[in-house]
């Protein structure tokens, strides 16, 4: 069973990924925030990351560019939940690693059928 | 941006609703977070990390709002949120309009998710407030983004310049058609300032091409560059061809601001969602055009953000816990202390049962029966302690009240709140709002003077206003003290003559105060809208009362006034003491028994007729005898109470005449109403160590009962 981590501030958006994922046969990892996110991971490795952008203690954008650096999470795809599809949320999710991002709102179908095209 | 309006589609296999009440939950805590960060934001200087912080509780919002299909609710919160984002960026200065408009959004996204809840068919309409946020966030509602135009208007070349018709495109405010795009557009570095202007200008010059403001102060930064936004149809391209007319080309970079156009469908064919590997292309220019304008900061305007180390070590004070919390339902919990109260009863039963026992041959259950009541007992407080929240749920509301009701007096106070950590149950904290939000309000409107009254005095011209709350003994007491004109012992004393109160001049200050609290008693020289019509104070001390509580007040006239609140800390569990009469037990409450006296049945008197009293240290107290109270059979015709316990309510006290003094414990209070119905008398039930049930008294009634 793939292990997806969600990392969200909200835990209202939270719940309904988790909700989403684990209706649909992955096991979830959740986390509030980038800072939470590292300390629930330990040395575990999952299979897809899922991240909120703006969050308090750490953000998604640092919270990947840390996740790059280890070499368990070289290869693993890293989507940002994002509300903002802006060029500068691109640039800043580009650089710092990010595989793609989902813009939010969004049906829950539709981040499973992302999800089924982007794990390996 | 581009939000589709998925929730509402999202089928039958995820059903969204589940998720609604978490999101209220959370949406309430945002707003409420929201409104006290926004109380404290210093407008001339606000902190990065508090702007920050009130963005995301917007943001937050928005995003739980969009996808769970409440369209009104993330719109206002978007424009809210915009807003914020170029304050937090410092596009745009704060100004104490914007804090207005973002408390009364908070309002108003109450109102509208009090909607979504249906606790209110109320239908709001927030387009006022969405097009007023909109001109704050476009600097047009600010001074200082006005002069950016004006000036160069005298340098402005005169190429494509149809006179006159400057004034119309500034004014459309908030109505974005379709196709207009907003742009950040950032000029520099520039020889001569002024050049930003006659870009500005252009906007003036030709109808049609958008709007313009300044996204700074109106003065070029460090680089000698100047930021604006942009509102137009046209395409980048035609904006550079223009803006070539006074600087070149390479000096300016055009960017999507935060409302982008819609999401091209990227080559994963799903909307809303890209991979960056497919993104190279797309982003290059502006990348370019980023490192072109400032070579020194290339990709300006992220990396800063995002790498900011201290972020990370600042916890945020209300979603720092989340994990260490967990929400459960009042009923899960009362359920939870309603067992453990019927475990106690179990427990107090077999502890008593085995007194009956024989110690030496049954040591080992004997030792398991004293575990047994230290566990529970145990587990009793522990359970207790979840009902427990701190006092900042109630002093939480003040801040927001007392300012909008202040200047709605024209008076000026400063809110100063003390021990706000302090645990009460939560049912009394619901209970005690009310009376407490009365007492705040009588402190600034009859309490603070207006500023020059207070001037006049020598005092600050704002007034201070102190709420405090501790924990005294098994109580709480809460203090509202103001050092406003405080209270005028002689015109308590006229007004209540003119009621007809009984009163003399030789009463103490003290007991002058407490006619405030009669019915009917206001000393306001007008009924004012604010402090309601004199039925305040006495409702106030009622409902105190109710509790289990008093209310005191003290006040040194033209220094201030203050009302102390005390409080049992929770409703559910009471020490009592257990008197019999008869062959019923009953349950007095600890704190209302002030003696118990051998009684000799001589020292009674009777005084016109029926009434009888008992001298008790040179006082003579009625007595109420709870045999005749609550008709309880005597089967030895001569037997008679023989002690007296003497009690006091409301100030006043009376002897209850018993048979015997049973002993002092601890009662798990049940709601007789709730099981039962309401008698008079009785203010709850309780369930006994040997299974009987025995009713808790309610004294303030024994007391008015025999005083009137």
């Amino acid at each position: 069973m793939a292990a997806i981590l969600a990392v969200d501030d909200s835990s209202s958006l939270r719940q309904m990924v988790a909700f989403t994922l684990k209706s649909s046969g992955f096991d979830v990892i959740e986390a509030i925030d980038g800072q939470d996110a590292i300390e629930k991971l330990g040395d575990r490795r999952v299979d897809l990351v899922l991240t909120d952008q703006n969050m308090p203690r750490m953000d998604g954008i640092t919270l990947v560019r840390h996740l790059r650096s280890l070499p368990q999470f070289k290869a693993t795809p890293i989507l940002i939940l994002t509300t903002e599809s802006s060029d500068e949320m691109k640039q800043a999710g580009r650089a710092a690693g990010a595989t793609g991002w989902l813009v939010k709102p969004f049906d829950p179908r539709k981040l499973v059928d992302v999800i089924r095209k982007v794990l390996p | 941006m581009s939000e589709q309006t998925s929730a509402g589609s999202s089928g039958a296999d995820f059903d969204l609703s589940q998720f609604y009440q978490v999101f209220f939950e959370e949406a309430a805590e945002n707003l409420a977070n929201m409104e006290t960060l926004l109380l404290e934001l210093d407008v001339q200087a606000p902190d990065d990390e508090e702007l920050n912080a009130i963005f995301r509780c917007a943001h937050s919002i928005k995003g739980g709002a969009a996808t769970f299909g409440f369209q009104d609710v993330a719109d206002l919160t978007h424009v809210m949120e915009t807003l914020l984002d170029r304050l937090r960026r410092h596009e745009l200065a704060l100004t104490a309009g914007m804090v207005d408009v973002l408390l009364e959004s908070g309002d108003a996204l109450n109102g509208l998710l009090d909607r979504h809840r249906g606790v209110t068919d109320t239908v709001l309409d927030a387009s006022e407030l969405v097009a007023s946020i909109r001109a704050h966030a476009d600097g047009l509602a600010s001074v200082e983004a006005a002069p950016a135009a004006s000036i160069a208007a005298v340098a402005a070349p005169a190429p494509l310049k149809p006179a006159g018709a400057a004034a119309p495109a500034r004014t459309i405010v908030a109505k974005a058609t379709p196709a207009e795009r907003v742009l950040d557009v950032v000029v520099g570095p520039l020889d001569d300032p002024a050049l930003a202007d006659q870009l500005a200008e252009l906007f003036n010059e030709i109808p049609g091409l958008g709007r313009i403001a300044a996204a700074d102060s109106g003065k070029p930064d460090a680089q000698n560059k100047r930021q604006f936004v942009v509102h137009t149809t046209s395409t980048d391209d035609d904006l550079l061809d223009l803006f070539t007319f006074h600087v070149s080309r390479e000096l300016v970079a055009i960017r999507v601001a935060g409302a982008a156009p819609a999401e091209p469908v990227s080559s994963t064919g799903i909307e809303g969602f890209g991979l960056f590997a497919d993104l190279e292309p797309a982003v290059q220019p502006v990348a370019k055009a980023a490192e072109a304008v400032a070579p020194t900061a290339p990709a300006a305007p992220v990396v800063p953000r995002a790498a900011k180390p201290e972020r990370a070590d600042k916890p945020d004070k209300s979603s720092a816990v989340d994990t260490t919390t967990l929400r459960v339902s009042v009923e899960k919990v009362d359920q939870l202390i309603n067992l453990v109260g019927e475990l106690v009863i179990t427990q107090a039963m077999l502890a008593q049962n085995g007194r009956n026992l024989d110690p030496i041959a049954h040591q080992q259950l004997m030792g398991n029966l004293v575990d047994l009541e230290r566990n529970t007992r145990l587990l009793q407080e522990s359970v207790m302690a979840i009902r427990m929240i701190p006092m900042a749920v109630v002093f939480n509301r003040f801040p927001r009240m007392l300012r909008d009701l202040a200047a709605k007096l024209g008076k000026q106070v400063e809110l100063h709140t003390v021990g706000e950590a302090t645990e009460l149950d939560k049912g009394m904290i619901e209970k005690i709002t009310d009376p407490l939000t009365h007492l705040v309000r009588n402190a600034l409107d009859h309490g603070i003077e207006l500023p020059q009254a207070r001037a006049a005095q020598g005092k600050s011209e704002a007034g201070t206003i102190t709420l405090s709350a501790q924990h005294k003994g098994g109580s709480i007491a809460i203090e509202v003290r103001d050092d406003g004109k405080g209270l005028a012992r002689q015109k308590i004393l006229d007004k209540a003559r003119e009621k007809g109160m009984a009163v003399h001049d030789a009463m103490t200050d003290h007991e002058v105060f407490q006619l405030i609290f009669e019915p009917g008693f206001s000393t306001a020289e007008q009924v004012t809208e604010v402090s309601g019509r004199g039925v305040g104070m006495d409702v106030v001390r009622r409902n105190i009362l109710s509790l289990g509580g008093t209310v005191e007040l003290d006040s040194a006239d033209g220094y201030g006034t203050r009302v102390t609140v005390r409080l049992p800390l929770t409703l559910a569990i009471m020490d009592g003491m257990s008197v019999a009469v008869g062959d019923e037990i009953y349950i007095l409450p600890l704190a209302s028994v002030i003696e118990s006296i051998k009684l000799d049945q001589q020292q009674i008197r009777s005084v016109a007729g029926a009434n009888r009293v008992i001298e008790v240290r040179k006082e003579f107290l009625p007595v109420v005898e709870l045999d005749e109270v609550f008709r309880v059979p005597r089967f030895e015709a001569r037997s008679e109470s023989a002690i007296m316990i003497v009690v006091e309510a409301e100030g006043a006290r009376v002897a209850l005449l018993v048979d015997e003094l049973v002993g002092q414990h601890q009662v798990v209070v049940k709601n007789l109403e709730a099981n039962y119905r309401k008698v008079p008398g009785v203010s709850g039930a309780t369930i006994l160590g040997d299974g009987r049930v025995a009713l808790i008294l309610d004294v303030g009634h024994m007391v008015r009962r025999a005083r009137h």
